[in-house]
């Protein structure tokens, strides 16, 4: 009898905490979700929004829209990868060489930038990559013709700039947690410094890259602004292609049914990756077991 | 010329990158990120003799107005007087077609007070239901006999006006004369030569009447065609040329003072403003023909704060203050009493007052190309190919 009464109390404390949240997602994610789903299958009414009605239409039609899912399938990928390149020596010195009196500093003039507005640091991107930037510094050592605003190139520069520190953050989070005992012992094995890092460090920080990697992957496969401005409207993701359904075309039904394939798409890669992920992190960390 | 690849200098720099803040930033967004709106208001309290001079009772226009309207499109002298008349904050938003607008207006919630339609867009918005006939009486500046009718017929439906006009201007496009050799008059070479030696160079606007319009110009067609044989040539040049394009992008101002781009489909009051700055600058109307249009100030239904909107086009209608906003954008008035006011050089320019028979040649947009779904997906086919 006890056990149940404490088991009964358990369920409302559950319900109770979990309530707001599920109440949240249920009313902000499901709902909206299911109000997409139910559109995707409509039709565009004479003027434009949506018009009850049930076809396949939209689905069959979104071939048209191929271009923009293999921009976005090919550049956010890339563009994630960047970014760990980029980020993870960044963080690596930040966790391990940076003195402790600097760190702070440092990872604050990370977050500085990050004070002023995404659209405004992109029209300065715009300016830099503009044909009186970088190609005119090109130029003055020779380099003629140089065109890099509204190319993929501008836009890669872009998201890496933009997404930068969410890849940084999670990879010296996991490098700063780095157990130096490890290393010493990697050192009294005998394994060189490279060595080291190979088998030690860099196992070890892996699922900080791996969670920085879902955040900018994420985030990118749904990015609009970058690829609209520096790639001015040459280079088209899934999220251009969304704004210009609902916000142009203004046909609802077809915006729904790329947005229901693009949730579609990132949850499939999502999964791979994580998977990707798993088998190789549960097969490097075996040994050490 | 000379110094004209030269890298920009820092100042330059700041100047572009604050060029963007009356484009496409809107003034309120600057002043937010920048952190000077919070000095500018802070200051403003603390000095009393900074607060604004009020024209209208304390509090009885609100404080804030929602404008939207089109890039590069006021003197913000004007609207700053504004504000220090009435104490109406004025944030700006702008856009780049009038699709975009309606698609804003339909989905509802938009918080807009005033905002710019062109003249074929108006019997839509009518229909849908999103705009009410005007309280002429609380637009005293607005004086309908003193339009010319061919410009403003279509804000009046069934004798009710829905919308006053703001200016009038035409659709062509600029050329800088310095990067591009030989003589320009058609669309025929616009799109051409934008697939042959200025390969890279060009821009066109990211909206569908302009850009599929003067592709349906390449051939003859009407500016205005809904016909899929018509339109289905016009999208078969569009994706051929694409590849070809700078970029598509209704603010074309930054790039062409940049050079990045050459030439680019645009609207009398860039083409002022450019050559303002650039006299090599050029303005082109294809003798094919192209668009002239007229743009209105409207209040949408359920405009939060109306009696700011009232005052606000008031303001704007004054010829005093209207042959001012003529001077700064460089768009046409359609009002007698503006144009009195305004500069002989800006009344003889041809940019804004092209010759009699390249005016014959243009056509109004037509209501219909504003809802018609082919025309609204092959602009989206051709910005995704």
């Amino acid at each position: 009898m006890a056990a149940a009464a404490v088991e009964r109390g358990g369920k409302g404390v559950t319900a109770l905490l979990v309530g707001p949240a599920a109440t949240f997602f249920l009313l902000l994610l499901v709902l909206p979700l299911a109000v997409v789903v139910l559109y995707s299958f409509g039709e565009r009414a004479p003027a434009g929004g949506y018009a009850p009605a049930f076809t396949f239409e939209n689905y069959l039609n979104l071939a048209s829209r191929g271009q923009a899912f293999l921009n976005t399938l090919m550049m956010a990928p890339v563009g994630t990868l960047l970014c760990a390149v980029v980020a993870y020596p960044m963080a690596y010195y930040l966790a391990v060489k940076a003195s402790p009196r600097w760190r702070t500093l440092l990872l604050v003039l990370i977050i500085v930038p990050f004070w002023t507005s995404q659209l405004l640091r992109i029209y300065a991107w715009l300016l830099i990559l503009g044909s009186k930037g970088v190609p005119a510094y090109l130029e003055m050592i020779g380099i003629e013709g140089v065109r890099l605003v509204n190319t993929r190139f501008a836009v890669l520069v872009g998201m890496v700039y933009g997404y930068l520190p969410l890849m940084i953050f999670p990879i010296y989070v996991s490098l700063e947690r780095l157990d130096k005992r490890l290393l010493e012992a990697s050192a009294d094995l005998g394994a060189n410094p490279a060595r080291t890092f190979w088998q030690v460090t860099l196992p070890v920080s892996l699922p900080g890259v791996a969670t920085g990697s879902l955040l900018v992957f994420i985030l990118l496969m749904g990015e609009f602004i970058i690829p609209a401005l520096l790639g001015g409207g040459k280079v088209f993701f899934i999220g251009n292609a969304l704004v210009d359904l609902f916000l142009q075309s203004r046909n609802w039904p077809f915006g729904a049914a790329v947005a229901v394939s693009m949730v579609l798409v990132m949850l499939a890669s999502i999964v791979a990756y994580m998977r990707f992920v798993l088998s190789r992190g549960g097969m490097r960390q075996q040994p050490l077991v | 010329m000379a110094d004209d690849n030269k890298p920009i200098t820092r100042k330059d720099f700041i100047h572009e990158l604050l060029r963007y803040r009356r484009g496409s930033v809107s003034r309120r967004h600057f002043l937010g990120v920048t952190g000077l709106g919070l000095a500018t208001a802070v200051l403003g309290n603390a000095m009393p003799g900074l607060r604004p001079r009020k024209a209208w009772a304390a509090g009885e226009l609100g404080d804030t107005l929602n404008f939207t309207t089109w890039p590069n499109y006021f003197d913000q002298a004007n609207l700053d007087q504004f504000t220090k008349d009435t104490g109406v904050n004025i944030n700006v938003t702008v856009f780049g077609s009038n699709e975009e607008m309606l698609a804003k207006l339909q989905a509802g919630g938009t918080g807009w007070d005033v905002f710019v339609p062109t003249n074929y867009t108006i019997s839509t918005y009518k229909s849908l239901n999103l705009i009410e006939p005007l309280d002429l009486s609380r637009i005293p500046n607005f004086i309908e006999a003193d339009h010319d009718p061919r410009f403003i017929g279509e804000a009046k439906i069934d004798g009710a006006i829905y919308a006053v006009p703001k200016d009038w201007g035409t659709t062509g496009y600029v050329v800088n004369t310095a990067k591009v050799k030989g003589e320009m008059t058609t669309w025929k070479e616009f799109w051409d030569r934008t697939r042959g030696d200025l390969s890279g160079l060009v821009m066109v606007h990211d909206y569908q009447l302009t850009t599929i319009g003067n592709a349906l110009k390449y051939f003859g067609y009407s500016f205005n065609s809904i016909d899929p044989k018509e339109l289905a040539d016009a999208e078969k040049l569009l994706i051929e040329c694409k590849p070809h394009l700078f970029a598509i992008n209704s603010d074309y101002q930054p790039a062409i003072r940049a050079g990045d781009a050459v030439m680019s489909v645009a609207w009398t009051g860039d083409a002022t403003q450019l050559q303002r700055d650039m006299p090599e600058i050029a303005y082109v109307l294809g003798r094919e023909g192209g668009e002239i249009w007229t743009d209105f100030y409207a209040i949408p239904k359920g405009a939060p704060n109306p009696a700011a909107a009232y005052a606000f086009i008031d303001f704007m209608l004054d010829p005093a203050v209207n042959a001012r906003e003529v001077q700064a954008h460089g768009y046409p008035s359609t009002d007698k009493r503006t144009n009195a006011l305004v500069p002989k050089e800006m009344l003889e320019n041809p940019i804004l007052y092209p010759a009699q028979e390249l005016l014959s040649a243009l056509e109004f947009g037509a209501a219909a190309t504003l809802t018609d779904p082919l025309r609204a997906e092959i602009m989206a086919r051709f910005k995704s190919a």
